[in-house]
């Protein structure tokens, strides 16, 4: 509803309003005017990030404290989420299609991605860094790059997840009809499977980016034994201001941080999950649906429109014809025998390199001392009970409240939006700040790490308690106050059964959170000195940061193998059960 | 030995068959071996009970997927690969909900490289003839289910298909609509305004066959062949209430219903002249098949639940106990398709049995009918166990176990080897379901496990031995 006020208001400073007395002066010229500018503005962007990444490679970029810096850095972390997703867009449309529809191919590939989804992206980031500078030397590139694929292996999974599921729940009569009819691949690409894919597309990108803030923020900046990586962005300005102790500085970052986010919703999201309303595949007009200020301005803008009829309409058509008439002559051909054969050499190339890096890993393992070995085993120990203390506080807290939210319509619609705010503004980016109250404030590590997982983690669960309370049928409520169900009561027979699944999937999305922001939380560079706890996650930034990469690469393994563990034996069985026994069918 | 051998067959296929692949490593033939032409000028029906196979051949036919055996000809000339010139008009629309009316109908165009001005053109021409006009940039979901299937009519016209396939076009509509829209189809066919040479329609609804059809073929199942293949005499238009019209339904429903008795056959000069007698082709072409390929002997169960069954017989012995099956379908304002099932599971208890037609009720349907709940348990197990293999073969094992216990797993490879992997599942609810009604078994489904249950206690003796004075002859 504000969204449409909003626009109504635009329309109100046309100059329509003003003088009414000329007909030629058309509303529709405000939105060409911004949308000129807004390509102006871009071309500008385009400039100044070619002369910055093309230069020579700065490894300690100073990072300015300035207010006035903020805009820019925030520019920079934009982009690097941007072309990140770009990447696992790409990545998602090939993996998912490859797995979709090829059925030897999809036994792998889908158990492959399970595992992928539940490694620690933090424990590479070393590695990464590393690999890429060496690959651009001289070059501020290779940072750059690094962190981008960093970001890039930490959203990719779920997309393409939800893009194989998708493609492969297309109805059979749909598919029968773009065959019966010849569509061509292109064709029934764009008119059948990726509108199809839209929403679970969206969805997933929404959430990957999220994600992919939480790690841009931690790698901009960061302690490589004695070599310092620096890059211009958010992430890297707030852990300067907090490093300075510089509380306005800290505060301007936040609010930019926050503004980002919330300006990506208003800009990029809204209007998209507004614009994919259209691929919803439903019977009937559905009477809810979402609608964007934006949207409706890109829709009635006129340039927009004839730029589109000159150029991606006629475009479309050609690209349309040409597959089209290349495709009535392709079926018939197989595909021919050296074809064939180079696959099978490729497949054979990729298990041998596969078979040697396992060789590799298992010479590198055995090479690892005991006393490193134990100490990692400890250090698992720890990091375990301070990702379910975190749990734990996290569900205990958010259960009251995310069902007092969720029951109460009114506070639902005050308190839904602040908690996605809040659940989207990147936990790692607060931990300098937390760290430097914590260090204010007494108490080691140990303990303060556990605040700082809660930081990451916690929303999740609220968001979906939240979630789960709301889609408790009234019908049920009213029948527990008509049996007078109360108190303890009321809560094991409506509430828990009733959020169950909700909060399932809440903990599993915090766990995975929880395990991977260890890497950061129990190892600290902070002011010149390291703050250090017992943990996986402090042996694997310690490895790190002593470049003992035998090291990392076991505890990394470890972690891996713990969270595909616990996801296996714990989380799934929990699925299930939430699946089939506390599914409300509706 | 086909009835048909000419030459100006469109399509012609030549002793196809059809298997899948089950997850064990065989394969459950599903087609078997079948010969069909499809001539021009002729509006052909497939008809056949639900799940025999008439999507499967209709989409062997159009080209949509491969025959496992056989050959497909197309105007005589074999058929692989390249798609022929052929439409489908689907069931569920299959519309792309995320085209315009206009855009749906042009999608067929842009496959086979037709520019855009020419598209338009052809696609607005077509929405013109099937009465679409006005209605071109609406979305399929702003559209009522007739609407929606009109557009499924234009995108198939809109290529000028040489045959038009139709699998259940009109099912998922309400029956004034479908009425309405199966005028309005006949009368574009008979007009001549549709540029198709021949259609072929499957349907399960017997009456729609003999509205429409020039020829109706009856399919049977497990697998699907060739039960009966008529010419229709009948002069258009048709009169639902002719008794000519009316002697035709009783005759196919015959058929369909009871495929191995004689029926006597409809007039040949006015009514329909028989190709193939009920039976068919069947008897000598199974034998031929090789033995690789398994083909369903264990019992299959309708798929009726309890409750549908108890109806049924309750309905029919208010009725006194012998009711018309045509009748019995109107007055149950019932789909043959959902009717024939129950039907099917009470004859198969020995609650009833069919002739002619007619379902008549026997004297355990009876006394089924005037028992008290309990009692009903009493004669529904006994039933149960008498007649249906999988229940014998869980009590018994039951019986025979120190825990009185076994896990469905066991049940579920049984009826693997012997029906598709869809169809096992409904094998397997169905089964549980009389099952756990009998009081049989109890079935725990999260553990997956089938429990001996204590048998319903009989209350009196004299109903008991009554009942099992009569035994059934089904
Ligand atoms: N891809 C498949 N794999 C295995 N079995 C299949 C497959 N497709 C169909 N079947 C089986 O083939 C049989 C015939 O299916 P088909 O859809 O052709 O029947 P139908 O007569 O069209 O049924 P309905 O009246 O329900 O439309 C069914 O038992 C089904 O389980
Ligand atoms: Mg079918």
């Amino acid at each position: 509803m504000t969204h449409e006020k909003k626009s109504a208001g635009l329309r109100g400073f046309s100059p329509y309003r003003f003088w009414g007395v000329l007909p030629s002066i058309e509303i529709s010229y405000l939105p060409d005017l911004l949308m000129g500018a807004a390509g102006m503005a871009l071309f500008y962007g385009l400039l100044v990030v070619g002369r910055t990444w093309l230069g020579p490679f700065t490894p300690e970029v100073e990072i300015r404290r300035s207010p006035l810096a903020l805009p820019a850095y925030a520019g920079y972390s934009l982009l690097r989420i941007t072309i990140a997703y770009v990447l696992s867009l790409a990545f998602t449309f090939v993996y998912g299609y490859i797995a979709a529809y090829n059925a030897r191919a999809e036994r792998f590939m889908i158990p492959l991605l399970d595992v992928l989804q539940s490694i620690p992206v933090l424990s590479f980031l070393p590695g990464v860094m590393l690999a890429m500078v060496a690959l651009f030397p001289g070059r501020q590139l290779g940072v750059e790059a690094g962190a981008i694929l960093l970001i890039f292996t930490g959203q990719v999974w779920n997309m393409a997840f939800s893009f194989y599921a998708s493609l492969k729940s297309i109805p059979t009569e749909m598919r029968e009809a773009a065959k019966v009819y010849g569509f061509s691949w292109w064709q029934r690409f764009l008119q059948m499977e990726l509108p199809f894919s839209a929403i679970g597309l969206v969805w997933n990108s929404m959430m990957s980016v999220a994600g992919g803030w939480f790690f841009l923020m931690a790698c901009e900046m960061f302690v490589l034994g004695s070599r310092d990586f620096r890059l211009p962005g958010l992430g890297s300005y707030l852990q300067t201001a907090a490093s300075a102790g510089d509380t306005p500085s800290i505060l301007w970052g936040v609010a930019t941080m926050i503004a980002v986010i919330v300006l990506l919703d208003q800009f990029v999201w809204r209007p998209v999950i507004a614009w994919a309303e259209k691929f919803k595949v439903e019977q009937v007009e559905s009477t809810e649906t979402s609608r964007s200020w934006v949207l409706d301005l890109i829709r009635h803008s006129r340039a927009l429109a004839q730029i589109r009829k000159k150029t991606v309409a006629p475009l479309g058509e050609r690209l349309m014809l040409h597959f089209a008439h290349t495709h009535s002559g392709e079926e018939r051909q197989k595909a021919s025998p050296w074809k064939v054969w180079l696959l099978r050499l490729l497949l054979v190339a990729v298990l041998a390199a596969i078979g040697y890096g396992v060789v590799r890993v298992a010479m590198i393992l055995s090479g690892i001392q005991k006393a490193e070995l134990q100490e990692a085993g400890i250090g698992l120990g720890a990091t375990f009970l301070r990702v379910n203390v975190a749990l734990l506080i996290g569900a205990l807290w958010t259960i009251p409240a995310g069902v007092a939210i969720g029951f109460q319509p009114r506070l639902a619609r005050i308190a839904q939006p602040l908690a996605q705010i809040a659940a989207s503004v990147p936990a790692t980016a607060l931990f300098p700040v937390v760290l430097l109250l914590l260090i204010r404030v007494g108490g080691g590590l140990g303990v303060g790490s556990i605040v700082l997982l809660l930081l990451g983690t916690q929303w999740y669960i609220l968001f979906n308690v939240i979630a789960g309370a709301i889609a408790i049928p009234t019908d049920l409520k009213e029948c527990c106050s008509v049996f007078r169900l109360e108190g303890l009561q009321r809560w094991r027979k409506l509430i828990l059964p009733g959020i169950f699944p909700y909060l399932v999937t809440g903990l599993v999305t915090a766990s995975g959170g929880a395990w991977n922001a260890s890497i950061i939380a129990e190892y600290f560079h902070f002011k010149g000195q390291i703050y250090t706890t017992v943990g996986l996650g402090a042996t694997i930034s310690q490895a790190t940061d002593q470049g003992n990469f035998n090291l990392l690469l076991a505890a990394t393994m470890m972690m891996a193998a713990t969270v595909v563990t616990i996801n296996r034996l714990v989380w799934r069985r929990l699925y299930r059960l939430a699946e089939t026994r506390f599914r409300l069918e509706t | 030995m086909v009835s048909s051998t000419q030459n100006d067959a469109i399509i012609e296929a030549v002793e196809i068959e059809k298997s899948y692949p089950q997850p064990d490593g065989t394969r459950i033939q599903v087609v078997s071996q079948t010969n069909l032409s499809i001539e021009p000028g002729k509006i052909i029906a497939l008809l056949g009970p639900s799940g025999c196979g008439k999507s499967t051949l209709l989409r062997i036919l159009s080209g949509l997927s491969k025959p496992t055996a056989g050959m497909l000809a197309w105007h005589g000339k074999p058929l692989d690969g390249q798609t022929p010139n052929v439409a489908i008009v689907f069931q569920s629309f299959a519309l792309f909900p995320w085209l315009t009316v206009l855009e749906n109908v042009e999608a067929p165009l842009e496959a086979r490289a037709v520019g855009a001005v020419e598209r338009r053109k052809r696609a607005l021409r077509t929405l013109d003839t099937v009465g679409l006009d006005g209605f071109e940039t609406a979305y399929p979901k702003e559209l009522s289910g007739g609407m929606k299937q009109r557009v499924g009519f234009a995108r198939a016209l809109v290529v000028e298909p040489e045959v038009l396939f139709m699998d259940e076009p009109f099912s998922a509509l309400d029956v004034l609509t479908a009425e309405n829209l199966r005028g309005e189809l006949l009368e574009l066919w008979l007009n001549k305004k549709m540029p198709t040479k021949a259609i072929f329609i499957v349907t399960h609804n017997i009456e729609e066959a003999v509205m429409l059809a020039d020829r109706v073929i009856v399919l049977g199942r497990n697998p699907a062949r060739i039960r009966s293949d008529l010419n229709l005499r009948l002069q258009h238009p048709r009169d639902r209430k002719s008794p000519r019209f009316l002697e035709l339904v009783d005759y196919i429903y015959k058929v369909m219903t009871e495929p191995d008795a004689e029926h006597a056959p409809p007039d040949a000069e006015t009514t329909a002249e028989i190709v193939l007698p009920a039976g068919g082709l069947t008897k000598d072409t199974r034998r031929k098949q090789p033995t690789v390929v398994r083909t369903t002997k264990y019992q299959m169960l309708p798929h009726a639940r309890v409750g549908g069954i108890a109806g049924l017989i309750e309905f029919l012995h208010d009725r006194g106990g012998h009711e018309d099956l045509f009748r019995l379908a109107e007055e149950l304002v019932m789909d043959v398709e959902d009717l024939l099932p129950i039907i099917e599971a009470c004859v198969l208890l020995g609650f009833a049995w069919l002739k002619e037609g007619d379902v008549q009720i026997s004297p355990q349907g009876s006394a089924f009918a005037e028992a008290d709940i309990q009692q009903r348990k009493v004669l529904f197990r006994q039933a149960a166990l008498e007649h249906v293999t999988i229940l014998k073969q869980i009590d018994s094992i039951l019986k025979r176990k120190s825990d009185h216990s076994i896990n469905d797993e066991f049940f579920h490879d049984i009826l693997d080897e012997h029906f598709a992997e869809d169809e096992v599942q409904r094998q397997f609810e169905t089964a549980m379901n009389w099952g756990r009604h009998a009081e049989i078994f109890d079935y725990d489904r999260e553990s997956g496990r089938l429990v001996q249950a204590e048998p319903p206690a009989p209350q009196d003796t004299a109903a008991e031995s009554q009942n099992s004075a009569t035994t059934p002859k089904a």
